[in-house]
């Protein structure tokens, strides 16, 4: 039986569920998990925004759902039950993009209906809702989602700094005037392997500050 | 994890998808009065654009009052289609048609300048999905006053750059008509004389959508020929 102790709601274990996939175990950096959407959809930051806002929102109510279900959900069908909620909820949250942010739900277009074959969502899912109380899944679904974001804002910072010369669609190097100077934009960085080449990049960054993240041999 | 039984699972799964089969038709039946009505606003706002009349979400319907002065369905021997309402043809199902049965919307505007202007509505395919546009052709039948382009799923940054501004400007000025012969504009892999009546720059890394916007404008606006041919002034 659970422990029906009640746990207070905010304790360093808990503070540890948010932070922790920011740095140490970052869903993309560290776990390589939803690499394929962060390729495809920071291009540009606004997109990447939205979209690492759809994905905390979905993996965050599907942690809760699934951690308020885990004692009831037979176990031989537990991978139906969760994408049957993740696709419920990224219908949902689609519904509401086209309803109420038109233009973002275009520029995503189908990146949003993918949100369902996001590793990390499953991945958090079997991992840590299926055995953990709603509300460290709920925050762990937060946590997660906000290191996928991160990791996307960053990419997409400079791929949109260098590959389109703007920040969130403001023209920066045209406002500098470099233009002039002969300075032009590198349109490799608007290419999807530029993508994977910032997101090793992050990574060979963030081992070498963090030794203890590299396997031993 | 406790075992369970299989009626357990049966009802469990008939439950499940029983209720987020309501959730989810409520929340499209909740939220459609507000889709359509965006997806409508937006293609008042691509009118107004072919026709360089920037709108806004707030009055792109009054604009579209004020300036498209009329719009009716055509087919393509030229002549009106009657009780057709133009603004409500979907270009993707007329394409399924035979030819002859097509109805071709046309939106006459009236300019701030006093011009008339025909905007003949396009769709296509890009690399993903649809692409769509319009084109606002001047009194003369072949030169283009404007364009706007759209897409659904181009990829960001690569083909969907078809709906900036720096690619639509090129299109002004440009003349369908080559030799006397319906041509269309050329959207070439770089290297489009910008004097150039008949060609535009295509997109780095979108060679596959600028061919499906070429293909586009050509297919779509060959089937107003005769509509165009009658209109000339």
């Amino acid at each position: 039986m659970e422990n029906l102790e009640k746990e207070p709601l905010w304790t360093a274990k808990t503070k540890k569920l948010l932070t922790n996939p920011l740095g140490m175990e970052n869903p993309i950096t560290v776990q390589v998990l939803g690499i394929c959407s962060a390729l495809a959809v920071t291009v540009k930051m606004k997109p990447a925004i939205v979209m690492a806002i759809s994905v905390t929102v979905v993996v965050a109510l599907s942690n809760l759902i699934i951690a308020l279900m885990r004692k009831s959900i037979p176990g031989r069908i537990r991978i139906i039950v969760q994408l049957v909620v993740i696709a419920a909820l990224v219908i949902i949250v689609d519904q509401f993009l086209k309803a109420f942010a038109f233009d973002v739900s275009k520029q995503l277009s189908v990146f949003v209906g993918l949100i369902i074959t996001n590793c990390i969502i499953m991945g958090r899912l079997e991992a840590f809702a299926m055995a953990n109380k709603p509300w460290p899944s709920f925050l762990d679904g937060v946590g997660n989602g906000a290191g996928y974001g991160l990791i996307l804002i960053i990419v997409s910072f400079f791929r949109e700094f260098l590959g389109s010369g703007s920040i969130m669609g403001f023209p920066v190097m045209e406002k500098l005037g470099l233009y002039n100077f002969g300075y032009e934009d590198n349109g490799f960085m608007i290419l999807p392997p530029m993508a994977l080449i910032t997101v090793g990049l992050i990574i060979w960054f963030q081992r070498s500050r963090n030794k203890s993240l590299i396997e031993n041999k | 994890m406790k075992d369970f039984s299989n009626r357990y699972i049966m009802v469990f799964s008939v439950v499940m998808i029983v209720s987020v089969a309501i959730l989810l038709s409520l929340t499209a039946l909740l939220l459609q009065p507000m889709q359509e009505k965006n997806v409508e606003v937006e293609k008042k706002i691509n009118i107004l654009s072919s026709m360089n009349v920037t709108s806004t979400k707030a009055d792109a319907v009054q604009l579209y009052d004020k300036y498209i002065k009329e719009s009716f369905a055509v087919n393509t021997e030229g002549s009106t289609v009657e009780g057709v309402n133009a603004f409500n043809v979907v270009l993707r199902a007329e394409q399924k048609k035979p030819l002859a049965d097509q109805y071709l919307p046309v939106f006459i505007a009236v300019a701030d300048n006093g011009d008339t202007l025909h905007i003949l509505p396009l769709e296509g395919k890009g690399l993903w999905g649809p692409i769509w546009g319009y084109v606002a052709l001047k009194e003369d039948m072949e030169t283009i006053d404007g364009v706007t382009f759209d897409h659904k799923g181009e990829t960001p940054g690569l083909g969907a750059e078809i709906n900036t501004t720096a690619f639509e400007s090129q299109f002004p000025g440009k003349n369908l008509y080559r030799d006397g012969k319906f041509a269309g504009i050329k959207v070439l892999k770089g290297g489009a004389d910008p004097r150039s009546l008949y060609e535009v720059d295509g997109i780095s890394g979108g060679t596959i959508t600028s061919k499906g916007l070429e293909h586009m404008v050509h297919d779509g606006l060959i089937k107003y020929e005769k509509y165009l041919s009658q209109n000339r002034k």
